[in-house]
């Protein structure tokens, strides 16, 4: 391996970036440095609402203790790329670097760099206390902007939003939130879905308005954010104002390098650049020709973690064509979470149904916050997705039916074998057989499986056994 | 949920928290709500205890006539006195006494002289602490009924000074710590504490309290008192729901009133937790409790053959079914006190690899050390050789392990660090049942946390969460099922994860699930169960 072994350059310390050099590492000795001029260390994103709400101090959002680079040779940089010089293969870097000079030789490069908060150019934008959440220095100005003040506006309607919105409310900071759509989310969501969501938000206390949009931001003299200004021409007062209207691929270091980018890093299926030895991973990368249904740019962190495993295979020598798979995702809205296996959309189409089970509302209000969704063609009953809300659902086994084309009526009669919720709690998959049975009444489905790992190795079958399993 | 009555109920939390305290604050007044006099009564007192040996009586009682008709306010000074007494009453006699004599007598003596204010209204001294701090803790919890929607409450966890080794948790850890020294250690200055639970004990038992008949109503008040504040903690949970239930029922049940009852129908040789397994209970083999059993006809039989059977079949065999949590999470009382009193403490465990290296070195340590002891105090019983063996006699196998794992580790340590290492430093460094139960779980057992496909966002939750210090999170974003010896199943990583990604299960012990490959988790091409 000794004479092959090259120098990985790879700017970003988040997921991709540090999956990435995980599994170089893994497969190979080449030397591997990491840049990154956010942190220190690898953190998780997704995990910055929590500290806010002191559930956990940064520390506990590495995953891993400090001592693991050294221990695997992953070198750490502290640093920003200013620059990428394709010819020379070398970055330019903001400081001094290991050799002494603001200079890092590569053989071969990773991007990783992320993204930035998208702004719209909305005047104002730039006030004090207007801001997105991405980064850690992020959380560090929310922290700071949102001491002692009376009202926050969030405006965007996606995740980013609502977790925001959790965050203050932790705090006790009365939110407003203002969604362009009709319903929150109701370009991911169904419609039954997205307005559980609502009732969520606002029985947690958020003043949500829907279908009402952001004209312009007002400050004061001291060039604090004062307050919003709707469309309809209603004055918000807010001494914080959160976008989070999605984020942008954060390139701009590239401009001039020669590698060709459009919204994000164009990378073909092995996720390389057209400059060759030169990759981009995660939510800076831009699939060329993205797999049906999904599209060239997923600021996600499993796609991030996908790709940065895909590129690790591809510079050690096993080139990888980049496959997402399945679509899968999850997300916790204030007390529900979420989970989607395969393909539901908000407006299923045509030749596509939905079987919809949703918890009732009781008298004094308790309830409708579970439902679970199977999506399936209307022509042969093949079923193509899954959308729970507040219940777990088994990823891997959603993933195997999908893959195989069950049929609904195979699904529901095993349905209690991918219920992945705790021990104990209730299960529903009966009432949503019941509700096949009253739909389709010719030919009842008995619900013949429970939840529980016996019940997964029952519809696997025990011939499945595989030889990956460890005592 | 109006705002009327929401702001009615909070104020019954504030009512709550201020009438704890004040119950609190009594219960440590209540220290010093006596006086001491020795009189004719003292005697007729101390004669009723039984406590005195005959050998020792005479020459003791004629010092402490020496002290009669002086009135001591500090219990302090008193003891001081009573001290120099047991001096010259051990010249007399010509011989000391020792330190278990000297303390026991102590402690008979401070309580039998006690006068004043607190021993004359001891049922009502009970209701201003204890009984406020109970009124008050649940004043402060069952609101939260009405307050809280169900789920997650871990907000502002980590800006609590009490929760996060600041201030208020350095105190409460030096308060908690205080408390065991002065239980195990100074018995005889918290006489008047003692006596708090003589109404309880007279209920119950027909009997004046001893001191662990006082700390076993404490512990019982603070895992049913604590365990409402972790069922309102919890109460989306049906899973933390019925647990915490089950520790309340087997604390209440098993560990208070069955021995109370078995004092109550005279069975004192007999009263003890039916539910505490060898090695934890470690003087299950000692002679006073075979001999006790023995002679106490086929209940006592049944007895020392479950306590046998307990500890060598039922928990190897539950083990192999369901993990050590059967027992550690559900059952077992120092776990009880863990998951109620000690919740709030859960994230303040050590993560760090290093910890866990420490924790099987400690951990195992002790399973020898109580291995050991229980081999030499049996070969002692059966052979009657009272002569060292390995080094010491029999009865300083039993001391050291009495002193160092029993009172220090399990006590002082295990219960008073919680505000300063976590709710499960005794069980996890220092417990030889959990052990043994770790060794099953980790190598022959049904038993593992499956974490679900890719879902993991590595947000660290479950790891900051577990009361074990195990870093789940290692785990979970590897999409590798958690088999660890340590876990005991509380279900709390379960609980926080926001990608619903972990769950505790049963499946063949044979399979349980090394790392994932996304890449082909993606492609279809990883087994699943």
């Amino acid at each position: 391996m000794g004479e092959n072994r090259k120098h990985i350059a790879i700017i970003g310390n988040g997921v991709a970036g540090i999956g990435a050099a995980r599994h170089i590492r893994k497969r190979s000795d080449h030397r591997i440095t990491v840049i990154s001029d956010e942190t220190d260390h690898f953190f998780s994103r997704t995990a910055l609402m929590y500290i806010y709400m002191g559930h956990m101090t940064y520390e506990h959002t590495k995953p891993y203790e400090d001592f693991f680079w050294a221990k695997n040779k992953i070198d750490l940089l502290r640093a920003r790329v200013e620059k990428v010089d394709v010819d020379a293969r070398q970055l330019a870097l903001d400081r001094p670097g290991p050799n002494g000079d603001s200079s890092l030789a590569f053989d071969d490069l990773v991007i990783a760099a992320g993204s930035t908060s998208r702004m719209f150019g909305w005047p104002g934008q730039d006030l004090d206390g207007v801001q997105g959440l991405y980064s850690l220095p992020d959380l560090e100005a929310m922290e700071r902007h949102t001491q002692g003040i009376e009202r926050a506006v969030i405006v965007g309607g996606g995740l980013i939003g609502v977790e925001m919105a959790e965050m203050l409310l932790s705090r006790k900071i009365p939110v407003t939130f203002l969604v362009r759509e009709g319903s929150w989310m109701s370009h991911i969501l169904p419609p039954e879905e997205s307005s559980m969501i609502c009732r969520q938000l606002r029985s947690h206390g958020v003043d949500l308005r829907l279908s009402t949009e952001m004209d312009r931001i007002e400050g004061d003299a001291a060039g604090r954010v004062r307050a919003v200004v709707t469309k309809d021409d209603e004055e918000i007062p807010c001494q914080f104002l959160g976008l989070t209207i999605g984020v942008v691929p954060n390139i701009d270091f590239l401009d001039g390098s020669g590698i060709e980018t459009e919204r994000g890093v164009m990378v073909n299926d092995t996720l390389e650049t057209n400059v060759p030895g030169i990759y981009a991973i995660g939510d800076c990368a831009q699939v060329r020709e993205p797999q049906p249904g999904r599209r060239p740019v997923e600021p996600l962190w499993y796609t991030g973690r996908l790709m940065g495993e895909t590129v690790a295979r591809t510079i050690c020598g096993e080139s990888s064509a980049y496959d997402p798979g399945i679509w899968f995702n999850s997300a916790k809205f204030f007390d529900i979470e979420y989970q989607v296996y395969g393909d539901i959309k908000p407006d299923p189409g045509d030749g596509v149904e939905s079987l919809y089970w949703e918890d009732p509302i009781d008298a004094k209000g308790r309830g409708g916050e579970k439902s679970i969704r199977i999506n399936f063609r209307t022509d042969d009953q093949t079923v193509i997705g899954y959308n729970v809300m507040g219940i777990r659902y088994r990823h891997e086994l959603c993933d195997r039916w999908l893959r195989e084309g069950r049929k609904l009526r195979f699904v529901l009669e095993n349905l209690g074998a991918a219920n992945f919720d705790p021990e104990i709690y209730k299960e529903h998959e009966a009432d949503l057989v019941a509700l096949y049975n009253q739909r389709f009444p010719d030919q009842p489905i008995t619900l013949k499986r429970k939840r529980g790992l016996a019940s997964l190795l029952a519809v696997l079958g025990r011939d499945r056994r595989a030889a990956t399993r460890t005592a | 949920m109006s705002q009327t009555s929401s702001s009615t109920l909070a104020h019954i939390r504030t009512a709550g928290l201020v009438l704890f305290l004040i119950g609190f604050a009594v219960f440590i007044v209540a220290l010093t709500l006596a006086h001491y006099e020795i009189s004719d009564a003292t005697f007729t007192a101390l004669d009723e205890r039984g406590t005195v040996q005959d050998g020792h009586r005479d020459a003791l009682y004629n010092e402490l006539r020496g002290l009669s008709g002086e009135r001591f306010d500090s219990v302090l000074a008193f003891l001081a006195q009573v001290d120099g007494a047991l001096d010259r009453t051990e010249a007399t006699i010509g011989y000391g006494i020792g330190d278990y004599y000297r303390g026991e007598y102590k402690t008979a003596i401070a309580h039998a002289a006690a006068q004043g204010l607190l021993p004359s209204n001891v049922t009502l001294f009970f209701w201003l602490s204890l009984g406020l701090m109970i009124i008050g803790g649940l004043a402060a919890f069952l609101p939260r009924l009405g307050l809280e929607s169900p789920g997650i409450k871990n907000d502002g966890t980590f800006f609590s000074g009490i929760q996060t080794k600041g201030f208020a948790g350095m105190a409460l850890g030096g308060v908690l710590i205080g408390f065991y020294v002065l239980l195990y250690f100074y018995p005889a200055y918290i006489t008047n504490w003692i006596r708090l639970a003589d109404p309880v004990s007279e209920l119950l038992r027909n009997q004046p309290a001893d001191r662990w008949f006082f700390y076993g109503l404490l512990y019982t008040i603070a895992v049913l008192v604590m365990g409402v504040r972790m069922a309102m903690q919890y109460r989306h949970s049906r899973y933390q729901l019925v647990r915490t239930g089950s520790v309340m029922f087997f604390q209440l049940g098993f560990a208070f009133l069955i021995p109370a009852i078995m004092v109550l129908l005279n069975k004192p040789n007999l009263a003890y937790d039916l539910k505490n397994a060898w090695p934890l209970d470690y003087s299950l083999f000692y002679d006073y409790r075979i001999e006790g059993y023995t002679g106490s006809g086929v209940l006592g039989w049944l007895m020392l053959v479950w306590g046998v059977a307990l500890a060598f079949l039922v928990v190897p065999l539950f083990a192999f079914f369901f993990g050590k949590r059967w027992y550690c999470s559900w059952v077992c009382g120092c776990g009880g006190l863990a998951e109620t009193l000690g919740d709030p403490f859960r994230h303040l465990s050590d993560k760090r690899v290093k910890a866990w290296h420490a924790e099987r070195w400690i951990v195992h340590g002790v399973l020898v050390f109580a291995v050991v002891m229980t081999g030499i105090v049996l070969y002692s019983f059966f052979t009657g050789e009272q002569g060292a063996v390995l080094g010491a006699e029999p009865w300083k196998w039993r001391q050291w392990y009495g002193f160092g794992i029993g009172s220090i580790f399990a006590g002082v340590v295990g219960t008073g660090f919680y505000p300063l290492m976590g709710n499960r430093v005794w069980c996890r460094f220092g417990c030889p049942l959990a052990a043994i139960l770790g060794l099953v779980q980790r190598f022959k057992s049904r038993f593992r946390i499956t974490t679900n496909g890719g879902q993991c966002i590595s947000c660290g939750n479950c790891s900051t969460y577990c009361e074990m210090g195990i870093d789940v999170r290692w785990y979970a974003q590897r999409g590798q099922d958690v088999v660890r010896a340590s876990c005991v199943g509380c279900g709390i990583c379960s609980q926080v994860c926001p990608r619903g990604v972990l769950r505790l299960e049963q499946g063949d012990a044979t399979r349980r699930m090394d790392e994932v490959s996304f890449v082909d988790l993606a492609k279809g091409k990883v087994e699943i169960g």
